[in-house]
């Protein structure tokens, strides 16, 4: 496997990186976020014109049958544009789910654009957690409530993993509530199901989805970093203090080269994570993630006081960013995961209490 | 890889023989041209070159690491035929080992002011100065040298690289005691050396541009090398993790697992950048690749030091390093001789500026001395 773009995926970037230019400037997310955050007529264009709502699902179910190399791409191009569209809660995440439970139907709609779909568990949950408790199915119908679900506001179809099978519920069925979100481009709704009709799809591996997804987040960072770092360059070159670019300064400089490598090293984490192993998704997360909170924070402090106003975009990827470090396991969660997963075992238990120590230490 | 086939179909088992061979084979660098060590091919046939030869003689790249690394590539890219069929072979081969006079006592990071003058007496040229922190001056047959040829002009202009013949009279190797209490590097004093003008490498004045020729390729050497995952430094403090459970603790568990994640997407920059460069697109990662590497080293060795409890030193002797024995010497050493890492070939504050400037296109600072003739800057 390479770590450079493939001309495929060059030319995939290329086709959705024009097409956010025109349709999906920082100035119009922020002129929407409060009303109305997801843009569903840019989401039709980019699931139908360009083809990535089906980019991760087979063929024979209508997609493009392509692989997370050129879904992380597509990423990287919604990250630079904090784009509200459901791509990665609806074609990533919940899409991974489906082909785990082999729901052939469901795909088919997803591929062509026309049907959304969200998982329903909290956007924050850990990968190497146990899911679930939060629902219970009786007789076929669900009953429970899952807060800080990511794209279920936009979903027509919610699908929950109860104990190993995954269940697909009409949006109808449920209550989906918007609560304020800390990353005003990506909602969280809280779902509840009262009694709701649910039809079992098959069985799923929701820690073996969460991986996945947490892995191609990686690439959704970079491009929020890339961002973060490109609009910070272009703002100390032309802001002037004591007769001079504020970019001129050493003191300046250093801290965007040392931002630059933190970047480079986040471009080869998020390549490699697409490799599908729960190692490179690990270190992809534990790297990305505090990457691009720290260039955001970095960039939000170098634009000065404007970096402070709501009317500069740049608030909206530090929100991005911060939310998600905790999407699908923080930094610190992924890390302790390489114990296992690199062989570095934790420290050992302390020995149990010694009495003649305890009175010794007490006389 | 018939071409490695047949070379070892007929190669001679005697390891400098051996050595001779590969190199006339043009197995030595396979991007070089032929009758120099190389084959005129694809850099990234040298990887399967390495592979395929991996159980024969090697080179010593510790105290070669200036010749391969630093010297070979200026060689090439501006010496004479003469030059290139006289030096390479034997540089390659380790028969003469290579040393670098560039930094000066008043002239390290501001490297364009050095003082040291070569002045043309006929063929050839008289060089007086002093140089410091070479590395290896001790073991060495050449130099690479930057002198001034001209202090009439600005700082930048008025150099001109050569060739210096380390046995020739004038020269005086001096070993400097370092922090780790060994002398791997020198004190040089060059006086009245004459270098006949055959040594010089490139032009008259042109000395800066071949010394960014040396000295980019210098901060690819350094942090350049392809490590396995789990590998390098980050393995041997990860191995001794894994043998001694007792002097594990919480606080620095959480520092270990951050280290390894930094290690390996360090690693993974670099196995992207040999990448780019074998796909003939060299990005600009290379000049990051250094910085990040000293940074990360730095903070492994102290890591070592602290997780081992071990209030002792292995050795303080005042000693000529024979070779450089990084992962050989115990966790002090280590510790104190990576503090060189982010001062040794361009400080990693000189690293900061070339990617602020060249890879981001930030401005420079307002430069004082650009335009004024060396002769009259202060100093």
């Amino acid at each position: 496997m390479t770590l450079l773009y493939t001309d495929v995926e060059d030319e995939l970037r290329a086709a959705v990186r024009d097409l956010l230019a025109d349709r999906c400037p920082p100035a119009a997310v922020l002129a929407r976020v409060e009303d109305e955050p997801h843009d569903l007529d840019l989401w039709k264009t980019l699931a139908r014109d360009i083809g990535v709502a089906g980019l991760l699902i087979p063929e024979e179910y209508g997609g493009a049958g392509a692989s997370a190399r050129e879904a992380a791409v597509v990423l990287e191009e919604l990250g630079r544009a904090v784009t509200p569209v459901p791509f990665f809660t609806s074609s990533v995440l919940a899409t991974h789910a489906l082909l785990q439970a082999g729901a052939g139907e469901l795909l088919r709609g997803v591929a062509e654009g026309d049907l959304t779909v969200a998982l329903v568990v909290p956007f924050s949950v850990s990968p190497y957690r146990e899911v679930g408790g939060a629902v219970t199915v009786t007789d076929g119908r669900l009953t429970g409530v899952v807060s800080a679900v990511a794209g279920a506001d936009v979903a027509d179809v919610l699908l929950v993993p109860v104990d190993g099978t995954l269940h697909a519920v009409p949006a109808a069925e449920a209550t989906v509530e918007v609560t304020p979100s800390l990353d005003l481009t990506r909602p969280i709704a809280t779902v509840t199901f009262a009694d709701s009709v649910a039809e079992p799809l098959g069985a799923v591996d929701v820690g073996r989805t969460l991986r996945f997804g947490a892995g191609l987040l990686a690439s959704e960072q970079l491009g929020v970093a890339e961002w973060c770092l490109e609009t910070t360059l272009a703002y100390v070159k032309e802001r002037y203090q004591f007769a001079r670019p504020v970019g001129s300064f050493q003191a300046i400089k250093h801290r965007l080269a040392d931002l630059w490598l933190d970047v480079v090293r986040a471009r080869a984490a998020a390549r490699a994570a697409t490799d599908g192993t729960a190692l490179a998704a690990a270190v992809a997360q534990a790297w990305n993630a505090g990457v691009a909170v720290h260039v955001a924070e970095e960039a939000v402090q170098l634009h000065g006081g404007i970096g402070m106003t709501w009317e500069h975009p740049l608030h909206l990827f530090l929100k991005r960013a911060k939310s998600t470090e905790l999407a699908l396991g923080t930094p610190g969660d992924h890390r302790d995961a390489l114990a296992e997963l690199a062989d570095l075992p934790g420290p050992v238990r302390a020995e149990p209490d010694r009495p003649e120590l305890n009175r010794a230490g007490l006389s | 890889m018939d071409v490695v086939d047949r070379f070892l179909e007929n190669a001679p088992s005697d390891r400098l023989e051996f050595l001779r061979a590969r190199f006339d084979a043009g197995l030595a660098w396979v991007h070089f041209p032929v009758g120099l060590g190389g084959l005129g091919a694809p850099r990234e046939m040298q990887q399967e070159v390495e592979r395929a030869l991996a159980h024969t003689p090697q080179l010593d790249t510790g105290v070669q690491a200036i010749g391969l690394g630093m010297a070979a590539p200026t060689i090439l890219a501006f010496g004479t035929e003469e030059q290139k069929k006289r030096f390479l072979r034997p540089l390659w081969t380790g028969e003469e080992i290579w040393c670098q006079l560039f930094s000066e006592p008043g002239a390290g990071s501001d490297l364009a002011t050095l003082a040291t003058r070569a002045v043309r007496d006929g063929d050839e040229w008289v060089v007086d100065g002093q140089k410091v922190w070479t590395s290896g001056a001790h073991h060495a047959r050449w130099a690479i040298l930057v002198a001034r040829t001209d202090p009439d002009l600005p700082k930048h202009r008025g150099l001109t690289y050569f060739i210096c013949d380390m046995h020739a009279p004038g020269v005086d190797v001096r070993p400097l005691r370092q922090i780790t209490g060994e002398a791997e590097f020198n004190e040089v004093f060059l006086t009245g050396v004459r270098l006949s003008d055959d040594l010089r490498l490139g032009e008259v004045g042109d000395g800066w541009r071949v010394a960014q020729t040396t000295l980019m390729n210098e901060r690819v050497a350094i942090g350049g090398a392809p490590v396995r995952r789990g590998g390098g430094m980050i393995g041997l403090v990860a191995d001794a993790w894994r043998e001694r459970p007792e002097l594990r603790t919480h606080d620095l568990y959480q520092r270990l697992l951050a280290l390894w994640v930094e290690a390996e997407v360090t690693r993974l920059s670099g196995v992207r950048l040999r990448e780019q460069l074998a796909a003939g697109q060299p990005g600009p990662e290379g000049s990051g690749m250094k910085l990040s590497f000293a940074k990360l080293n730095q903070a492994l060795t102290g890591f070592e030091v602290e997780f081992n409890r071990d209030l002792g030193y292995d050795d303080w002797a005042f000693r000529r390093s024979d070779s450089v024995d990084f992962l050989g010497r115990g966790p002090g050493y280590r510790y104190l001789r990576a503090k060189g890492n982010s001062i040794e070939g361009g400080t990693s504050e000189i690293l900061r500026n070339i990617i602020a400037e060249r890879v981001l296109g930030l401005p420079s600072e307002p430069r004082v001395d650009k335009d004024v003739p060396w002769k009259d800057l202060p100093r």
